[in-house]
């Protein structure tokens, strides 16, 4: 068992033709991922990759039963990406892109809460089962089929993570990007759930950083709906106000969204917080007791 | 992206937005000419800078005769105004913004911000003008009065007349805030804004609703659609390493230390800052060089970084995912001998080839240090850069 995607789940990629797209499509099916098929408008009936192309993701989904799309076009063209792919009836759909302008992913959230589709991203590395399936720009080789779940809204900070709970010997259950955009698909809260209700995931990493307020909602689900070991660790301590830190949502707004006040709220809620980040796998054997 | 109020009130002209007549001057002879054109007897000069908290600073003045407008301009043109929102240097003063005086009866505030946590635009509201939203969010919440956006209906009358029934207005000053509020949000939706303040929104002598200052802030993930907005930057208000740093796609924010820091990944860079300072070291930048790591952007990243003169130390931490960390070596290699850097350079590579990368620095006989791990690394930087506090 694992979350959100596994060993079955039928994957298409819009932007299936582009560098990024193919690049990334490449890696993912050999790493064993049910990539089948894509979109491109205008290239329907084409192959590439060995994969059917399609013009339209209804066509796609109704050619390959896919209950899953990946996007990887370019950031002006998302919102309509989504919105097609929502429209199709697609159940999970992951967005790497960075860039998205926020009042497009204002009307894309109305969109999808209204639906009940999942979107995972934008400005994320996607989604990965370990062993199973992998959705996005993250480096396969550094997963270990386990039972961590992590959730994290940075890339390469989920992939020290990964590493460190690899090396441990621990493994993941899946591992989910919710990207760095303040206005994500998918909340901590959400996959937090998500997690609890999975029999394979046994203990939690969550990495944030500063900017709004999820860490601390977060917190406040943890506190009554999580019963696994939960490890946090904060990136921005030193941040100062006022600057956005890379990520669009990464920014100290009228003095809040510090780390401090993460820190506090989660340590509040029993969660185990690290303050260095090479600290969170000695912190998930701390907390379970795994040698 | 950040506006100056007289572009933002032009903008608002645009949308319908009651604004005042103003004249925006580089000299002061212009400053002269812009009252004599806008006439009366009364006017206000502002200067123009990208920083709230100008009229405490000096940088508003309401005068009544021509020779004080000389003054005033003559006073800041060319100078920099340092106000509790800038840093000790301040921001330079280009241009003075001439406008006729307004006479104020009542002074209220009037802002629209995306809220993270509704995922709407949100429209706020309170009695309390020129005071800052986040002094009054803390002290008096209560008073702060909030209409969200339906991203389906967009604004509504009804929201703008809520609001003006419990801000006290009366009369045809309540239809004169609906028109306000919601010609405030086509604004902020039609130009992609990212926050829009009206601090104070007056009511007039006579009795009208009135914008009397105006800020805007873009999302710049917006500005290729928004060619006008964009237009209207005014890079000489921006960080200038901040912007070279940007014209290279790379992410750079100035700190105060002395470690400089590259690293791949905005949450990784900014992990790896406070990883120095835990090991009792100061970080002197966030700076993300991006997940390519090309050579080109390690130069420029060097450049960047060692402009900062407080920099004693260079701290590279690369985990490669995609991108091999042999190939990265290469590039920090070729910029390392291309730039000329003579501070200590410190290196951890992790994932994609990492041995193979640090190899390669080892073998290049150039004097970059390698490092086992994260807390190896921020050891040995804060030790080349002269140890801990």
């Amino acid at each position: 068992m694992s979350i959100l995607v596994g060993r079955d789940t039928r994957v298409i990629c819009q932007g299936f033709t582009g560098s990024q797209g193919t690049l990334h499509s490449e890696q993912a099916i050999a790493y064993g991922t049910q990539l089948v098929g894509g979109v491109t408008p205008g290239k329907g009936g084409s192959t590439h990759l060995d994969r059917p192309v399609f013009d339209t993701v209804s066509d796609a989904v109704a050619a390959t039963d896919a209950t899953v799309s990946v996007i990887y076009v370019p950031a002006r063209f998302c919102k309509d990406s989504i919105l097609e792919a929502i429209d199709a009836g697609i159940e999970l759909i992951v967005c790497i892109t960075e860039g998205i302008p926020t009042l497009d992913m204002l009307i894309v959230k109305d969109r999808l809460d209204t639906l009940g589709t999942r979107l995972i991203g934008p400005n994320c590395p996607g989604v990965i089962t370990p062993g199973e399936c992998k959705i996005g720009i993250m480096p396969g080789d550094i997963h270990l089929p386990g039972k961590v779940g992590v959730v994290s809204r940075s890339g390469t900070l989920t992939y020290e993570a990964v590493k460190q709970t690899t090396d441990k010997g621990f493994g993941q259950s899946t591992c989910v990007g919710i990207g760095g955009d303040p206005i994500p698909g998918t909340h901590f809260t959400d996959v937090l759930a998500l997690f609890e209700n999975d029999p394979a995931t046994e203990a939690i990493v969550l990495v944030g950083e500063i900017g709004g307020t999820a860490e601390e909602e977060a917190a406040a689900f943890i506190a009554d709906n999580v019963t696994k070991p939960v490890v946090a660790y904060i990136a921005g301590v030193t941040a100062p106000p006022g600057k956005r830190m890379g990520h669009a949502g990464a920014i100290i707004a009228g003095g809040k969204g510090t780390a401090a006040e993460k820190y506090e709220a989660l340590e509040e809620a029993g969660v185990k917080t690290v303050k260095s980040l090479a600290e969170i796998g000695n912190a998930i054997g701390e907390v379970t007791g795994w040698p | 992206m950040n506006l100056h109020e007289y572009q933002a009130k032009a903008l608002f002209r645009n949308f319908g937005l009651p604004v005042s007549q103003g004249i925006a001057v580089d000299t002061p002879g212009d400053a002269v000419e812009a009252a004599k054109e806008l006439g009366g007897d009364r006017w206000v000069c502002k200067v123009q800078v990208h920083a709230g908290g100008r009229g405490k600073a000096g940088g508003v003045r309401l005068v009544d005769d021509l020779d004080g407008v000389r003054d005033f301009a003559t006073k800041w043109l060319g100078k920099r105004l340092v106000t509790v929102q800038t840093d000790a240097d301040g921001q330079p003063v280009a241009k003075i913004f001439v406008e006729e005086a307004a006479s104020i009866d009542r002074e209220l505030y009037l802002g629209a911000v995306v809220d993270r946590g509704s995922r709407r635009v949100v429209v706020m509201a309170s009695t309390e003008g020129g005071v800052e939203i986040e002094q009054v969010a803390a002290e008096t919440p209560e008073k702060i009065l909030r209409a969200s956006i339906d991203p389906a209906t967009g604004p509504q009358p009804f929201q703008g007349r809520r609001i003006a029934f419990s801000l006290g207005l009366e009369g045809k000053q309540v239809n004169q805030f609906a028109d306000v509020f919601v010609n405030l949000v086509r604004l902020f939706q039609d130009l992609d804004c990212s926050l829009v303040e009206v601090n104070p929104l007056v009511v007039t002598g006579d009795g009208d609703v009135h914008c009397l200052d105006a800020k805007m802030n873009i999302d710049n993930n917006a500005l290729y659609r928004q060619p006008a907005v964009a237009a209207l930057r005014d890079p000489t208000q921006e960080d200038e390493r901040e912007a070279q740093a940007d014209e290279f796609g790379l992410n750079y924010v100035a700190l105060d230390g002395n470690i400089g820091c590259m690293v791949n990944g905005a949450g990784l860079a900014m992990g790896t800052m406070d990883l120095v300072k835990l090991h009792g070291g100061n970080p002197a930048n966030f700076l993300d060089v991006g997940g390519g790591a090309t050579e080109e952007a390690v130069a420029e990243a060097f450049k960047i970084i060692l402009s900062d003169d407080a920099v004693k130390a260079v701290l590279i931490n690369i985990f490669g995912g995609i991108v091999s960390c042999k190939v990265i070596a290469e590039g920090i290699i070729a910029a390392v001998q291309q730039v000329g850097v003579e501070v200590p350079v410190i290196v951890r590579f992790e994932g994609n080839n990492a041995a193979a990368g640090l190899a390669a620095l080892e073998e290049s006989g150039l004097a970059i240090a390698t490092a086992a791990s994260l807390e190896d690394a921020a050891t040995k930087a804060v030790a080349a850069a002269g140890g801990g506090p």
